[in-house]
């Protein structure tokens, strides 16, 4: 403790003119370069959050978890069309035909994608974007972005969420406040979903910016190899 | 409190022999889910986020299938090595502190979620080997929950939990390289105590 004291302000020197350099020279992770224009919008997500997050407790905690699940169920049919087509581009025609049938089976016994029948059926759900589709053909991931609202990307997939918003079915609905409606259901639905894992992060991490960081990398590399990326092998000695 | 301590005991100490045999990497990581799914679908207080409940749990049904020595190595990657024997074992023990509640914490946001077992190809012989599990709840795509772990004398042991293709241990990587090149392995030492003390006192 006493040592911790007397470091601290020598660590919070180290801290003021590290920050301070930060934008152009200190990146202490290759994949990160822009790590002080990230760290500036992770700042103002966060601030952002404080006006979200009490909204998707709101709906976490008045909304039973049928209607939940309805909802989940109904967004997740929407995208299962894309990831059907994402499928197809990665060369896997299987996968493909299965999430057309998943597609099918959920409009119609799943009363327009509210329950998932064709999971229960042993037809699995996927999910695929159009950054998963560009990292199979090989594209690199490009250095990592912070991005308010959207959140993190590396550059790879900022593209891809370009792609993925340009054919969002939702975003094609043409009455507006439907349109609206719906954007905003599913972003809080989302945020909703990601209730449970805040308090693990919060506790967990040293630096909340570098944890969600490095598990977003660690994410998407393995949603690219569809859950079975190839094994590092370690030297610890 | 009591009575349920006196249950988990019984449960552990029934369980430990069957244990102790030749049980495979596949059935030890289903006997402990289930163990411990059958505890926490029951236990109100553990649903409503009473984390000192959930450490007791994982501590007698978890821990003593975990290897947290090799969970530390593999945090640290190269940096390690430049740990002395009593170092080592302090790092392993604060970090074992910091994994028990998160894996707890996680453990608290249980709600009717169930667990499938993928099928694994065991030849026979390995002594090093993934499990991989799905941890399904309506509404959701299922989450991937996979379990690395290495043959050991007295039984299969877990070296690594990966959520989502999400190491819990090698996301630690960056942190630890990073305060060990600033303050060396004794700093790091310093950093997971006073993170662990903080964690202790900020609880309910």
């Amino acid at each position: 403790m006493q040592i911790a004291k007397r470091l601290s302000p020598l660590v919070f020197a180290v801290a003021v003119v590290g920050g301070l350099s930060g934008c152009a020279t200190t990146a202490n992770n290759p994949k990160d370069p822009l790590e002080g224009f990230n760290r500036a919008m992770f700042a103002v997500n966060e601030g952002i959050d404080v006006v979200v997050k009490p909204v998707a407790e709101g709906y976490d905690a008045a909304a039973p978890l049928p209607v939940k699940a309805a909802i989940g169920n109904f967004f997740g049919n929407v995208s299962d069309v894309w990831t059907a087509l994402n499928n197809l581009l990665q060369g896997k025609p299987g996968a493909a035909l299965s999430d057309v049938g998943r597609v099918l089976v959920n409009t119609t016994v799943g009363i327009g994608g509210a329950f998932d029948i064709a999971s229960e059926m042993g037809l699995e759900k996927h999910a695929e974007d159009f950054g998963q589709t560009m990292g199979s053909w090989g594209v690199p991931d490009g250095p990592y972005f912070y991005w308010p609202i959207i959140g993190p990307r590396t550059t790879r997939d900022t593209l891809g969420w370009g792609v993925d918003t340009y054919v969002d079915p939702v975003r094609r609905v043409d009455d507006v406040p439907l349109r609206n409606t719906l954007l905003g259901v599913r972003f809080i639905d989302t945020r909703a979903s990601l209730l449970a894992s805040d308090k693990v992060v919060e506790e967990a991490a040293f630096d909340k910016y570098n944890y969600i960081r490095d598990a977003y990398l660690q994410h998407r590399r393995s949603e690219i190899y569809d859950g079975n990326p190839p094994r590092e092998k370690e030297d610890t000695n | 409190m009591k009575p349920l301590l006196s249950l988990l005991f019984a449960l552990f100490v029934a369980a430990g022999p069957v244990v102790a045999q030749e049980v495979g990497p596949d059935a030890l990581v289903k006997k402990v889910t289930d163990d411990v799914l059958t505890v926490v679908r029951q236990d109100k207080d553990i649903q409503s986020g009473n984390t000192s409940k959930a450490i007791a749990l994982v501590e007698t049904k978890v821990l003593p299938h975990f290897n947290f020595q090799h969970m530390t190595a593999l945090a640290m990657g190269r940096d390690w090595s430049k740990a002395s024997p009593e170092q080592k074992k302090r790092l392993a023990e604060e970090f074992k502190t910091l994994l028990v509640r998160t894996y707890s914490n996680s453990l608290t946001a249980y709600k009717n979620q169930t667990v499938a077992y993928k099928p694994t190809k065991l030849q026979g012989g390995e002594t090093d080997v993934i499990i991989k599990t799905e941890i399904l709840q309506p509404g959701n795509k299922p989450v991937q929950l996979d379990y690395a772990l290495e043959k050991a004398a007295d039984g299969w042991k877990v070296y690594d939990v990966i959520v989502a293709g999400i190491s819990l241990v090698t996301n630690y990587r960056d942190t630890f390289t990073q305060e060990v090149r600033a303050n060396g392995v004794d700093g790091l030492i310093l950093l997971l105590g006073n993170k662990n003390k903080q964690l202790e006192t900020g609880k309910k």
